[in-house]
């Protein structure tokens, strides 16, 4: 018996010393760094401050954090509705391709979404397939600036997250008891009636891992808006990034951090409230 | 009458996602070096790729780095996975919550914490701590896989062992890894792509004498679109797919 103690305790102590020092130490220190104040040497010093909180509150910031959940409440929302139909109707197929075509989503999803931004840019490009489509069949007798504008960093993000919106849905759906629709249907329920009452609700889990899923990293994949927007566009991930790397203002870019965090527990906070289900268990 | 627009909305979704990559596939092909139209299939700019030094040192440094965290992420997670699923604890639920948060947690916040944690602790940003960045990464995404695949384990196993006198470690070396191997396998192959693959949170701990595979990408291309990043895109794409697939075909959830 003294045995057994012994590996459960040698298994526990691992992962919980592991994340302690890892994961929720360093998260503390960040919290802590928010409060401290600059130094020449980029270092963190004393003494203890709020000024970091303050000047978050200076427009530019505020304007960043404005414009970063409004670019990713649109790219999110593009995602769902893209997302949803497709999902939908793969989850409903009955046929052998089925699985070769969820793998076929599966592979964007774990293939580098640095990679998959390069070859966005090989299609946007001046030179790139759109534009030398357009010239050559004579719409156009430039080619038109698709890169490096805004539109450009909401096709990347799109392109990058659209799968992290179909797989969670696509889980979803596929658990859906196809009898309720059709007792729907037999009870006198029309198609919209039937999918605001019964298959929206079914899948609402699945709609919130989804969008949580696509929103959050789209205000933090800093290197979209770098290589896509090139350097007009900046977004949180860029400006903490910034911050960190080359304004070297650990402080006020720990403050972006927490304030950012923050704002994502609040989200999760209330998604985890929505759904008792344990929906993001299974989309991973 | 629906099946029509119902397989072109399908099959328009599904160019957007493999175009722009079978496109960036075949331009590596191309003999050509800016241009658009096809010039005629050519080796030349792999070769230029294969010439490459620094290029192959980031190739083996982000090897290397990808088989020790996955291989670390897998035990630390597999053991966790096991102690979730059989053990009852102090925690438990603050264990399996953590898991999760950091399965959510912005890649970007997870990189300055460690940045931060590994300036004040002196350990110099190169091989160790994207390492243990990694290793911090990964687990969590090994815990999900190996997780999903016990739970669907008949529970009278571990019973039966127990009444046959098997004491916990022995379960876990004679029941547990052999049943749990294809999982854990699984879940090295994730750690290892998501290792391969991952730019914000090395972009933050990475030093300059230690230069990996995706950053290397991300400085070529921000200095500029080149027929080399071709190739070496398409080469990495090709090795994530075989990595995708053997991931797959091992974590399927069967009896």
């Amino acid at each position: 018996m003294k045995h057994d103690s012994l590996f459960k305790q040698f298994s526990l102590s691992i992962i919980w010393v592991w994340l302690l020092i890892f994961a929720l130490l360093p998260f503390g220190l960040v919290t802590i760094a928010s409060f401290l104040s600059r130094n020449d040497s980029h270092l963190i010093t004393l003494p203890f401050t709020f000024i970091n909180y303050f000047q978050l509150g200076n427009s530019i910031y505020i304007k960043i954090f404005k414009e970063s959940f409004y670019i990713a409440g649109i790219c999110t929302a593009i995602c769902l509705l893209l997302g949803y139909p497709f999902a939908y109707l793969i989850a409903r197929m009955r046929n052998r391709f089925k699985s070769l075509l969820i793998l076929l989503i599966i592979i964007p999803f774990w293939t580098s979404s640095l990679i998959r931004c390069y070859s966005m840019i090989t299609i946007l490009k001046p030179r790139g397939v759109i534009n030398s489509i357009l010239l050559w069949l004579g719409i156009i007798d430039k080619p038109l600036p698709l890169l490096f504008t805004d539109t450009s960093v909401m096709i990347g993000l799109v392109y990058n997250l659209l799968p992290f919106m179909i797989l969670p849905l696509l889980t979803n759906i596929e658990q859906l008891d196809h009898r309720l629709i059709d007792a729907a249907r037999d009870l006198g329920a029309n198609r919209f009636t039937t999918f605001r009452k019964i298959i929206l609700p079914l899948t609402l889990p699945g709609i919130l891992s989804g969008c949580i899923l696509v929103f959050l990293p789209a205000m933090t994949i800093f290197y979209i808006p770098d290589l896509l927007g090139g350097s007009k566009s900046i977004l949180l991930g860029n400006l903490i990034q910034n911050q960190f790397l080359i304004a070297e203002n650990w402080p006020l870019g720990s403050a972006v951090s927490i304030v950012f965090t923050l704002l994502l527990a609040i989200l999760l906070l209330i998604y985890w409230r929505s759904t008792r289900s344990n929906q993001a268990r299974d989309l991973l | 009458m629906k099946r029509l627009p119902a397989s072109s909305y399908l099959t328009a979704i599904y160019l957007f996602f493999y175009i722009p990559i079978i496109v960036l596939i075949a331009y590596s092909f191309n003999n050509a070096q800016y241009s658009l139209v096809w010039h005629g299939f050519s080796m030349r700019w792999y070769h230029e790729l294969f010439s490459d030094i620094d290029l192959w040192i980031a190739v083996g440094h982000s090897l290397i780095l990808g088989i020790f965290a996955a291989t670390t992420a897998m035990c630390i997670g597999g053991l966790a996975a096991v102690c979730l699923y059989r053990y009852q604890f102090l925690g438990q639920k603050v264990l399996y919550g953590l898991v999760f948060i950091l399965i959510l947690s912005p890649d970007i916040v997870m990189g300055i914490s460690l940045l931060i944690l590994f300036s004040l602790i002196k350990i110099s940003l190169g091989f160790w701590s994207l390492l243990l960045a990694h290793i911090t990464f990964c687990i969590p995404f090994v815990v999900v896989t190996v997780y999903s695949r016990i739970v669907s384990f008949d529970q009278y196993i571990f019973e039966a062992a127990k009444d046959l006198g098997a004491t916990d470690t022995v379960i876990f070396t004679r029941v547990i890894l052999p049943l749990l191997w294809p999982a854990l396998l699984a879940g090295w192959l994730l750690s290892f792509t998501l290792s391969l693959d991952d730019v914000i949170i090395s972009y933050f701990v990475a030093g300059p004498d230690f230069e990996i595979l995706p950053l290397k990408i991300y400085s070529m291309v921000r200095l500029g679109v080149k027929p080399e990043i071709n190739a070496l895109c398409s080469i990495t794409f090709l090795l994530t797919l075989v990595l995708i697939l053997l991931s797959q075909l091992l974590g399927r959830k069967k009896p």
